[in-house]
């Protein structure tokens, strides 16, 4: 029966046939003798060849989706209505054989971390020729086409890589390895689920190009799942926005993002700093609330109660899908009020000028690190100068494994610097030992972790994690202690109610908005912001972003801060100091580091990172590794990925010095400035 | 000017609290825990009132109904002195009861004590440390204790401290391990950085997120306690103390097994193994909620 089935669906049909078809979908989970819908009536259709986007925060149920198309939904979870096609066939339906078929012929997923999704005790090349051994080939035709596919990823040796375990694979490597198996099958349909996620913005853009790429050479459908809007809108055709198990909008990617006709996507669009917008040019527009909780009953609009025009209407039934256009579908009923949508922040903000004084809060002189490991030096930062003016906001850029944190924690006293290197604050020396700082310099520095959950004692109530510095580090006592909590818990615009909760009850936002506070409890004068906003969603992430703002207002502390997302780092910082291989290679000002001339390794980084805007910049790519630290490259330490090496091999021999290229701006490269600009510029031109 | 901000602290604090069921709820949600529980509950009944329980005193001797079958008036039946099986059996646990929480809680205590600071100190203390304990481990617990008892005499302090001593290595070796995933969070430079010292590091801020593992520790090693004082009192070191014993109780009247007076025998042993698998029970309960 099944294979007439077979044969009869791969046929040319009258129309054309979509590779996968999702109706009126439910997916319950069932939590503690309760059913928690999890996606509610989704529908959609992913066409031959086409790339179908699933955007939305966490808990909105993108992964559930993916689980279902699979039949891979966890014990407690079932498809509680609709119906799903995947090439014909629904996976519903099927017994274990046809659907062990199915997961082998029809659809294959890559997961967020290639680490997890490799086997780490078997050698890449055997995992990969496995998919095609499963296919019926032979062992030594199987690796034969391995390899094939290894090379059809743009791994360069792929000969080399087969021999090698899962672990010996960078973080770019392996997940081309995961997508070399996905891809081994011919799938109808490839899912990936936060494909990118975990790797570095350089590396991210050579894995979305990959995938470009192997799509015009196969015959395959994409699902894209990300919460990053700006890789779905370069990755997809069509884009699904997910808010709280519902599809609330959907259409062609581009027109969704230039037109949203929901508010929700409207509000995620305005959370995101763009085209260069900065903190003194207004505030970033936040959605209050929350998602709702999952299964909660909700009567009308799921958006309604974080939606700045809901009417009595939207509160009373669930708006249907509603045509908007062609090819279009929001489920709102004001979707043509959406592009006036009313900011819920205020945008008015006057930053005062930090006031310039001659000395600056901290200076760093010669800071060098170098860790030991498996009995080998591994330098991780190298005579670093930095001078920190008060109330600026330093940002600071660089791929992983560039000394960001590193440089961090030394400030910080949390690591010790090698001998020679001096950190002052405000002219005196800091101790590299925490345990000799004095009370006051202990107070001057503190952090807001990347990780709350982490960063948090999850043993403690709010009260007891924020009272802490005030009491140790502020002094305070009894009721004056009271008084400068309540304060400062308000200033972080939560409630004295909060107070007697533990971190694991509240929110990712909520609970970043605890560390901050407790950063700010000991009056700092410079606060270490080490990737804030990174564990949170879109629209949290713009409401911390505007406290931090607001708190450096107030308190005119200086910012330190370090971030993977340029956009957050050109929007809060004043001047950025890029960092690759522990070395600045580019310090200045942010309008001009980010505006160019700059390093052609920021350049690199900035032609990295996915644009909303539409604005396709010719990007210039990075090749090849970051080389390790404990074997830095001769000469200047970015030669061997440098797309702008001089033919001259004076890259190669001499590392340029940290000259000043203009007033203020620092940068390490061979090549003259105004040649840069012209290299540079051209290029901005076309 | 800034005091005017951004969202309105309304809209943050919409209901992002959770809420969530205290862990003795959840507990009472597992058959598991609630037949455990409900079994040590009925032997601590029996260790607190045994006396007013028992149908007849316990050193009563009847000399001229000795080794009697269960029946109506002795529904365990005789020993070989006359003496109620059953009020020995209800009235026994109490030695035990004593003796088995009080050395592990000596050996929770040291343990925790040690696994704290060789997890947070890490190093060469804990290089050396973990080979010592590594050494102690590679002992047979039951005859280290055996050893300890015989050299030092047979008394309740010495059966705790050397049971104690000897889960020491144990515990601290489960809560080094705890320790360590927990020195990889940053809540710990976090109280660097306010200036906290190590021993407030180590009590205040570790400890409360290592008590679960400590807590599933102890309902483990409660269960061998009472296993190892049972087998001592088995082998002739039992605590002499007025009450019954039952691992004495067996010793005295295993003898008899093969003349048919079981009863003398298996009501005792019954009596260890139904005490020892609440304990398990229990501990399995409460390992899953911590867990899940």
């Amino acid at each position: 029966m099944t294979a007439t089935e077979e044969t009869a669906i791969p046929g040319p049909s009258a129309e054309p046939q979509a590779t996968a078809r999702v109706t009126h979908l439910d997916v319950t989970h069932r939590v503690r003798g309760q059913d928690r819908l999890a996606l509610r009536d989704v529908s959609f259709e992913i066409g031959r060849n086409e790339s179908y986007g699933l955007v939305g925060e966490s808990g909105s149920g993108k992964s559930t989706v993916a689980l279902a198309l699979t039949r891979y939904l966890p014990r407690n979870g079932r498809v509680s209505g609709g119906s799903i096609r995947i090439a014909g066939r629904d996976p519903l339906a099927l017994n274990a054989a046809d659907l062990r078929e199915l997961r082998a012929h029809s659809v294959s997923m890559v997961y967020q971390e290639p680490g997890k999704a490799l086997n780490p005790s078997i050698r890449v090349g055997r995992q990969v020729a496995e998919v095609y051994e499963i296919a019926g080939l032979s062992r030594a035709d199987a690796l034969d086409h391995a390899e094939e596919m290894l090379r059809k990823v743009q791994i360069s040796d792929p000969g080399l890589v087969m021999q090698r375990y899962p672990h010996e694979l960078s973080g770019g490597m392996a997940q081309r390895a995961v997508i070399a198996m996905a891809l081994a099958a011919e799938p109808a349909l490839l899912i990936l689920d936060e494909p990118t996620t975990a790797l570095d913005a350089t590396v991210e853009a050579e894995v979305l190009e990959l995938i470009t790429g192997l799509r015009a050479e196969l015959d395959t459908s994409l699902l894209f799942i990300s919460h990053n809007l700006a890789v779905i809108a370069k990755m997809c055709d069509r884009v699904g926005v997910l808010y709280a198990g519902e599809l609330i909008e959907e259409g062609p990617a581009r027109e969704v993002f230039e037109q949203p006709r929901h508010p929700y996507t409207m509000g995620l669009l305005r959370c995101i700093p763009r085209q260069g917008q900065r903190k003194d040019h207004g505030r970033l527009d936040a959605i209050p609330g929350f998602l709702p909780p999952p299964g909660q009953e909700i009567t009308g609009c799921i958006f309604a109660p974080r939606c700045p025009i809901a009417e009595q209407r939207c509160r009373e039934a669930a708006p249907p899908a509603i045509d908007t256009g062609p090819a279009r579908i929001s489920r709102c009923y004001l979707h043509e009020a959406v592009p006036d949508l009313p900011r819920n922040t205020p945008v008015d903000v006057q930053l005062s000028a930090p006031p310039k004084d001659a000395e600056p809060v901290i200076a760093v002189r010669n800071l060098a690190k170098t860790f030991t490991s498996g009995g080998q030096a591994v330098p991780a930062l190298t005579g670093v100068n930095l001078d920190i003016e008060r109330g600026e906001t330093l940002g600071i850029v660089g791929e992983s494994g560039s000394g960001k944190t590193t440089l961090a924690r030394l400030l910080l006293g949390l690591i010790t610097p090698d001998a020679g290197s001096a950190i002052e604050l405000d002219g005196q020396q800091l101790s590299p030992d925490l345990r000799r700082r004095s009370q006051a310099q202990l107070k001057a520095l503190q952090i807001v972790f990347q990780n709350p959950d982490s960063a948090l004692n999850r043993r403690h109530t709010v009260r007891r994690l924020i009272s802490r510095p005030l009491a140790k580090l502020a002094g305070l006592s009894g009721s004056a202690l009271t008084e400068r909590l309540t304060d400062l818990v308000r200033s972080v615009r939560m409630e004295p109610r909060h107070l007697p909760l533990r971190p694991r009850q509240l929110s990712g936002g909520l609970k970043q908005r605890v560390a901050i506070a407790r950063a700010f409890g000991g009056g700092p004068r410079i606060v270490v912001c080490d990737e804030p906003t990174s564990a949170l969603d879109v629209s949290v992430q713009a409401a911390i972003l505007n406290l931090l703002a607001d708190l450096q207002a107030k308190e005119q502390v200086t910012y330190l801060f370090i971030s993977h997302d340029l956009g957050l780092v050109r929007y809060l910082s004043d001047r950025i100091v890029v960092l690759y291989l522990g070395r600045v290679l580019e310090l200045g000002p942010a309008e001009r580091v980010f505006g160019g001339p700059h390093h052609p390794y920021t350049e690199a980084l900035l032609s990295a990172v996915p644009s909303l805007d539409g604005q396709r910049t010719e990007r210039i790519r990075l090749t090849g590794e970051i080389p390790s630290p404990a074997n830095p490259p001769s000469g200047c330490v970015f030669h061997t990925r440098c797309p702008r090496r001089l033919p001259t091999g004076i890259c190669e021999s001499t590392e340029p010095p940290l000259a000043e290229v203009e007033p203020g701006h620092l940068m390490s490269c061979h090549i003259p400035i105004d040649q840069l600009a012209t290299l540079q510029g051209n290029e901005r031109m076309s | 000017m800034t005091g005017s901000v951004a969202i309105p602290a309304v809209a943050v604090a919409s209901d992002a609290e959770r809420r969530e069921l205290p862990v003795w709820r959840l507990l009472l949600r597992r058959p598991t825990f609630v037949v455990g529980g409900l079994l040590l509950l009925f032997w601590i009944v029996c260790a607190l009132f045994g006396s007013a329980i028992a149908p007849h005193d316990p050193l009563a001797q009847q000399l001229l109904a000795t080794n009697q079958a269960p029946s109506s008036a002795h529904w365990f039946g005789t020993d070989q002195l006359g003496r109620d099986v059953l009020s020995r059996v209800v009235v026994g646990a109490q030695t035990i009861l004593i003796i088995a929480p009080l050395a592990t809680a000596v050996g929770a205590v040291l343990g925790t004590a040690l696994g704290l600071v060789l997890g947070y100190r890490g190093g060469v203390v804990d290089l050396v440390a973990g080979r010592i304990v590594e050494a102690v481990l590679a002992l047979p617990a039951i005859l280290v204790i055996f050893l300890f008892v015989v050299a030092l005499g047979v008394s309740t302090i010495t059966q705790i401290l050397t049971i104690g001593f000897i889960f020491t290595p144990l515990i601290a070796r489960t809560v080094r391990s705890a320790v360590q995933v927990e020195s990889q969070l940053d809540y710990l430079p976090a109280a660097r950085l306010v200036g906290d010292r190590s021993a407030r590091i180590m009590f205040v801020e570790i400890l409360p997120n290592v008590l679960p593992t400590v807590l599933v520790e102890f309902t483990v090693r409660l269960g061998y306690a009472i296993f190892a004082v049972a087998t001592l009192a088995f082998l002739g070191f039992g605590v002499q103390l007025s009450t019954p014993n039952w691992g004495t109780d067996i010793n005295a009247n295993y003898v008899l097994l093969s003349a048919g007076y079981w009863w003398e025998t298996l009501f005792p042993a019954l009596a260890i193994a139904s005490l020892i698998i609440a304990i398990n029970l229990v501990a399995d309960a409460i390992e899953q909620v911590l867990a899940g």
